[in-house]
């Protein structure tokens, strides 16, 4: 009796081919959207994870503001160089430490130009940032010393700017200043929120503070610590440090703030996680207009076919038979749908993780919930018009106009 | 089941649409025996309640007071998916409007009844096709009702009735949609059940034209029966 219901459905949607697509956009629409989110969304997790751990762990990162993220340094100071000396020396464990200052700005090489990030620090970005040259040196500490011309570039402002021509020895011009390209680093892809992690220029700090920008602020001071040393330790000895440095007192909060990897990560998976979870509830009510758009077409279904199901029930069909029927019928559809979105729904997240650059990890597990759910669905929203079916009375079905 | 009991028993049957004083008594006690092998023609006004006593006789409805005996089993007391199932086992209808299912084969609609018996696909093929060229429609199996005129709707129908092998088969006025021509055809079809497989029929009819196939004509007027002749001379006439 299943397997005929089945059949029976089956049938049934064909005749009504186009209503029944219709009716199962919704299902399709809802079903797709939350697999495509969730498969985008732990992909971009994914990746975090992967990023912040091909960093290390010993990685700690001092801003300014109480968190991560622009807008939210109003009032504190910057740092400047003397802050990472005092950090780099007073602080036990510490095993590089990498003053960041940057901007945008526009490279030009004879008659080619290209906009990168440019930041000015010390010998120490290269260790401390896991970076390796291919080709050419890192400037020394005499560079960083006398503030010579000379910087490291990225594989991306290579390719723009001299394509495949060797950049060692060339010249560059930012705004004013030329100097000599010294090094390129080993290309490193994108990273997570979608920048080019190659598409940079490194100058030693007081080339950049006194040629560039004209003032001597840090925006961010990187720390590497020595493998084994607590994180908890050393960030409380840095938090210490620049505290007496700009002369908190007891009560006021920090203005800064020191964040190891993990926190940085989970901060980012976190965000993602949330925004998943955010969108795929959204989704999840269109399954469930989905859901009502099922039922209201299975009730227009139930009227137009009145006749049929008193002629059913007349020949002997019983009430649970026809409530199966319809029942089945309406599962068919939203399950059907679920399938139908699952298809489109890999097949758009696999092409978008590509787009994105996002690695395309597909999850069963939700994969499975939303074929359920859909399926689910179809039995709370087809239960209503299939009782109706099935209580009709035959006379009057057969009656009816 | 003892041969000398009919096969169909009502007595002192009653049918009160509503209640209060607007009840509309459309059976105010209605006798009837039908043996097995009968061919019953009922007729009567609209509103006489033949049809409110062929739908009793049908299972589909139950009488408020009296008894519906078929075959001994009292149908009131039943449920109504007992009734359906006696509907399932016993009993074939035809209506009117044939009402087929459209979009759907002769054959898948000929197969319908054998579906709720359960019957495997193969067996339900067989049958359907058989009772398909039984009555005449051998080689429409795949047309679907709206390539078929009225005529062999109503055969398809009645093929659909029949499939079972019904005891009884219930008619409701199967000729009203045909012309004349088609009419005498489905009439012999249904007689030939009668005939030859023993089939029980009773047919709601307005004419007598095809009330005279019949052996037995039932007149119902306001809830009652007015007239019950049995017709022996006027069949062979006719035919």
């Amino acid at each position: 009796m299943i397997i005929n219901s089945f059949m029976l459905a089956l049938r049934e949607l064909k005749r009504n081919a186009l209503r029944s697509f219709l009716t199962m956009l919704g299902i399709i629409i809802g079903v797709a959207s939350v697999i495509i989110l969730v498969t985008l969304g732990s992909g971009a997790t994914l990746q975090v994870t992967d990023e912040i751990a091909s960093l290390g762990s010993n990685l700690l990162i001092v801003s300014l503001g109480k968190r991560l993220g622009p807008g939210q340094t109003s009032g504190a100071s910057a740092f400047k160089l003397d802050d990472a000396e005092a950090i780099a020396n007073e602080v036990p464990d510490i095993v590089g430490v990498a003053p960041n200052a940057g901007r945008s700005l526009t490279v030009v090489v004879g008659n080619e130009n290209w906009v990168t990030s440019v930041t000015g620090s010390t010998e120490a970005y290269f260790s401390v940032n896991n970076r390796e040259l291919t080709k050419g040196r890192s400037f020394t500490a005499g560079d960083a010393r006398r503030g010579a011309s000379v910087c490291v570039i990225g594989d991306t402002v290579r390719r723009e700017l001299f394509g495949a021509l060797d950049p060692i020895g060339e010249k560059v011009r930012l705004g004013n200043l030329s100097c000599e390209v010294i090094g390129l680093l080993e290309a490193k892809g994108q990273s997570t929120v979608g920048t080019d992690q190659d598409d940079l220029i490194i100058l030693p700090l007081r080339t950049f503070q006194r040629r560039i920008a004209g003032h001597d602020d840090l925006n961010l001071i990187q720390v590497s610590f020595a493998e084994g040393a607590s994180t908890e330790r050393v960030q409380d000895d840095i938090r210490r440090l620049l505290r007496s440095r700009r002369h908190l007192s007891g009560n006021e909060d920090d203005d800064f703030s020191v964040l190891d990897m993990k926190e940085i990560s989970s901060m980012l998976t976190g965000t993602t996680r949330l925004l998943t979870g955010l969108l795929g509830a959204v989704a999840a009510v269109s399954l469930l207009v989905g859901g009502v758009g099922i039922m209201n077409i299975l009730l227009v279904s139930v009227t137009e076919r009145t006749r049929e199901i008193g002629t059913r029930l007349a020949i002997g069909a019983l009430e649970r038979e026809v409530l199966l029927q319809f029942l089945v019928e309406a599962v068919v559809l939203s399950s059907l749908g679920g399938l139908i979105g699952i298809g489109f729904a890999l097949g758009v997240s696999a092409v978008l993780a590509g787009m994105l650059q996002v690695p395309f990890v597909p999850d069963y597990s939700i994969i499975v919930i939303a074929f359920l759910f859909s399926a689910g669905v179809g039995v709370v929203f087809g239960f209503v018009p299939a009782r109706k079916a099935a209580r009709l009375d035959p006379i009057e079905a057969l009656r009816y106009e | 089941m003892n041969s000398k009991d009919p096969l169909i028993q009502l007595r002192d049957v009653t049918k009160v649409y509503g209640e209060g004083p607007a009840a509309v008594h459309a059976l105010r006690g209605v006798d009837l025996k039908i043996g097995q092998g009968d061919f019953v023609a009922v007729m009567g006004a609209s509103g006489s309640g033949k049809s409110t006593c062929m739908n009793i006789l049908g299972c589909l409805d139950t009488p408020t007071a009296g008894c519906y005996a078929f075959r001994d089993i009292e149908v009131g007391k039943l449920s109504r998916d007992q009734r359906a199932l006696l509907r399932r086992h016993y009993l074939g209808f035809v209506f009117q409007s044939f009402n087929l299912l459209n979009r759907t084969s002769a054959l898948e609609n000929v197969e319908l009844p054998l579906v709720y018996r359960g019957a495997s696909a193969r067996k339900r093929r067989e049958a359907a096709r058989e009772a398909l060229e039984v009555v005449g429609l051998r080689g429409w199996e795949t047309h679907s009702p709206a390539e078929l005129s009225g005529g062999q709707q109503q055969r398809v129908a009645i093929a659909r009735a029949i499939v079972t092998r019904p005891l009884v088969l219930l008619a409701d006025e199967p000729t009203g949609n045909l012309d004349s021509e088609r009419s005498q055809e489905i009439m012999q079809l249904l007689k030939s059940f009668n005939d030859d497989l023993g089939i029980t029929i009773l047919m709601v009819t307005h004419e007598p034209d095809m009330a005279s196939y019949a052996k037995r004509v039932v007149t119902f007027i306001d809830g009652l029966i007015e007239s019950d002749k049995r017709i022996r001379h006027q069949v062979e006439a006719a035919s």
